[in-house]
């Protein structure tokens, strides 16, 4: 039984990144997180022996600590707090991985006080009252297609939504964050995403976009924030998600990402790091993990027939070990790095990077490969917006319904 | 929610509401921003103010100087600055400021991002890449120093043939010292990008050299692989032996050296024996 995790492998210990006897401050803090997480993982094989049904997801605890959230999020006070959808959308999502359904009457408020977010002039604001945002914007619509009711779906003001979105186009095809705001490739992402659930995509909202996020690719083959900057995980994903929705990503060099992300999975920890020679953080499981489904696709659409049928190209056992077994808090909600503190943003990106470790879906073929006791599965999310598949299809349902204003 | 942050957002809004150009409202501002320095609405309305009201440029770069000092890692402060310094026109603060930021954290990506836009904006190329050598040197696995290095390469000197030759001699040193330095690694196939690796000088031979040295640091090896899938493209003369190094190269990190992506590995080895093998026998029968 033992064998059969990564984390309790006798040879681990050869994967320790060292140091090649020339320490800098990059090794060194690599050294102390490897160390923290060789205590996790030596505390869970002591633990093998007196019980079977580990690693487990503590469903309960993680299920109290997303409902306290939410809940003084019902209360739909008004701050100065500039990232309130953005609460709705990790919240509701993480719940959604969880099969858990929304009390009575919540998802109603939730839906009502995202409408309070929106903006006269179109797009969704970090909180009522304030200017509007793309980052809010792409969560507030992604938070509504998980409840999926028609309520949720009408508070959208669809034609305002479009003319937002074209407002933030730059000439060249970027989109800026806010009206004056600073312009990077979650612009794009956050645009596309929202514009394509929606149905408001046209295409000249999106002319030179492709273009513009593939000349944020770098040396390395990952994407970074804006063209010169260095390769980065959460801007990866913006920019490979981005081009899969506009139907560009052969712009891109496939081969050149899909090396950069598949190193980012780190040797001993078997989470993802960020960066090159920067340290893990359980968000990343999504960031870097979440784009190897949209690789797969990509691939397979080009009829590439050495692919594997049954697991994608990163190590999808390591990854869920360290997400069950360094990131869970020991009072509910998941995290970075062992003694980091727990919050919403950690919790929704190592679940939504759980999901993706478990589950392979590629057209018609379905593989489920869960570790830890069978209760561990998440429900599966869409790679690309990442919301459950069902609510993808019934956000289709109902918006492609309409037209495009 | 205290009283402090409730009073100041009430307050807020209202000035907000009503618009209200005025000295109060841009004091305002600053508390607002002190208590959430993420709300972009309140550092939206205080650069409209800044502007209407003719405030002093010089002091609001103290100003902001002080809050990113407080909070270095987050969007809106560092976006502010390079409004008003681009407002200034004068980027004379800019090239200390965020070595300073760097001191405290080398990999900031703001600050990174800003100092990229203050190099362009105002073409103050020319210490950057001695600075870029002093990080190295405090620490060669610094990728965002490597990747700043490509960056001033490819917008002054660009990649000549005598700047590659001195890129790849500089960075096949640093590998020397740390071989297991992926940020090197990329860096060198960065600056081969265009540039056929396994006929570059002296380099298959400096990989060899490692290889006997025992060095199994899984850069080296999907390197050398690289160089042989180079060759099999290439069509060099004996494809077998070549692409029966790469796959036994591939079979090693796949199994021993690299175990993490094993299934990258072994994709790469299918991807690679498809491509070359058939042919191989075609060509051999």
């Amino acid at each position: 039984m033992a064998s059969s995790f990564r984390c309790t492998d006798p040879c681990l210990h050869l994967f320790h990144a060292g140091d090649c006897g020339l320490p800098t401050s990059s090794s060194r803090e690599q050294k102390a997180t490897e160390d923290i997480v060789a205590n996790c993982f030596r505390y869970f094989k002591n633990c093998l022996d007196i019980e079977t049904d580990i690693p487990m997801l503590h469903r309960r605890k993680h299920e109290a600590f997303l409902m306290k959230g939410l809940q003084h999020l019902s209360e739909s006070y008004e701050c100065l707090d500039a990232s309130r959808p953005w609460l709705c959308y990790w919240i509701l999502h993480s719940l959604e991985l969880l099969s858990i359904d929304l009390p009575e009457g919540m998802a109603s408020q939730v839906a009502q006080f995202l409408a309070k977010c929106q903006c006269p002039d179109g797009g969704f604001a970090g909180g009522p009252g304030q200017l509007a945002h793309l980052a809010p914007t792409y969560a507030a619509v992604n938070a509504l297609c998980i409840i999926g009711t028609d309520e949720a779906f009408k508070v959208i003001d669809r034609p305002a939504l479009q003319r937002y979105l074209l407002r933030m186009r730059t000439p060249e095809g970027a989109f800026k964050m806010h009206e004056g705001g600073e312009v990077d490739i979650r612009g794009a992402y956050c645009a596309a995403s929202a514009a394509r659930l929606t149905n408001v995509a046209t295409k000249a909202m999106f002319d030179g976009t492709a273009e513009w996020v593939v000349s944020c690719q770098t040396y390395e083959g990952g994407f970074a924030g804006e063209p010169g900057l260095e390769a980065h995980g959460g801007y990866s994903f913006c920019g490979l998600a981005a081009l899969v929705l506009l139907g560009h990503e052969r712009l891109c060099d496939i081969s050149a990402l899909l090396r950069w992300t598949a190193n980012r999975q780190m040797a001993f920890e078997g989470g993802f790091q960020g960066r090159t020679n920067k340290l893990v953080d359980g968000c990343y499981s999504f960031w870097q993990g979440g784009a190897f489904p949209l690789m797969h696709m990509i691939l397979s659409k080009e009829k590439d027939d050495t692919l594997s049928a049954d697991s994608w190209m990163f190590h999808q056992g390591a990854l869920q070990e360290y997400l069950l077994i360094c990131c869970q808090h020991q009072g509910g909600g998941l995290i970075d790095k062992p003694g980091k503190p727990r919050d919403f943003y950690h919790t929704c990106y190592c679940l939504s990077g759980l999901s993706v470790a478990q589950h392979l879906t590629e057209g018609r073929l379905e593989h489920t490969q869960v570790t830890g006791c069978a209760s561990n599965e998440v429900k599966r999310t869409h790679p690309v917006f990442n919301i459950g598949l069902d609510s993808v299809l019934s956000a289709h349902a109902f918006f492609e319904a309409l037209p495009v204003p | 929610i205290s009283h402090a942050v409730r009073d100041c957002y009430d307050y807020f809004r209202a000035i907000l509401r009503k618009d209200e150009r005025s000295e109060r409202a841009f004091e305002l501002t600053a508390d607002a921003a002190a208590l959430n320095p993420a709300n972009y609405t309140v550092w939206h309305f205080r650069r409209i103010l800044l502007k209407d009201l003719g405030k002093n440029l010089q002091d609001e770069l103290d100003y902001i100087t002080e809050v990113i000092h407080d909070h270095p890692k987050n969007y809106q402060v560092w976006h502010h600055r390079r409004v008003v310094v681009d407002w200034l026109r004068n980027a004379s603060d800019e090239i200390d400021f965020t070595r300073l930021i760097l001191t405290h954290d080398a990999k900031n990506y703001h600050a990174w991002q800003h100092r990229q836009w203050v190099l362009r904006e105002f073409d103050l190329w020319d210490a950057e890449l001695d600075y870029i050598d002093d990080l190295l040197e405090e620490d060669i696995r610094n990728n965002s120093a490597w990747n700043q290095r490509y960056y001033v390469i490819s917008k002054t000197s660009k990649f000549t043939d005598e700047v590659i030759a001195r890129e790849v001699s500089y960075t096949k040193e640093k590998i020397n010292n740390v071989p297991n330095n992926e940020s090197a690694w990329n860096y060198l196939r960065g600056v081969l990008l265009d540039t056929e690796m396994y006929k570059y000088s002296g380099l298959m031979t400096f990989c060899e050299e490692l290889f006997s040295q025992s060095i199994r640091s899984p850069h080296l090896l999907a390197f050398m692989v690289d160089c042989y899938q180079e060759m099999l493209n290439a069509k060099c003369e004996d494809k077998e032996e070549v692409l029966a190094k790469a796959l036994k190269l591939l079979k090693g990190l796949e199994e021993e050296y690299d175990t993490i992506r094993c299934e990258y590995w072994k994709y790469l080895s299918v991807t690679l024996s498809s491509k070359y093998a058939g042919k191989l026998e075609q060509s051999s029968s």
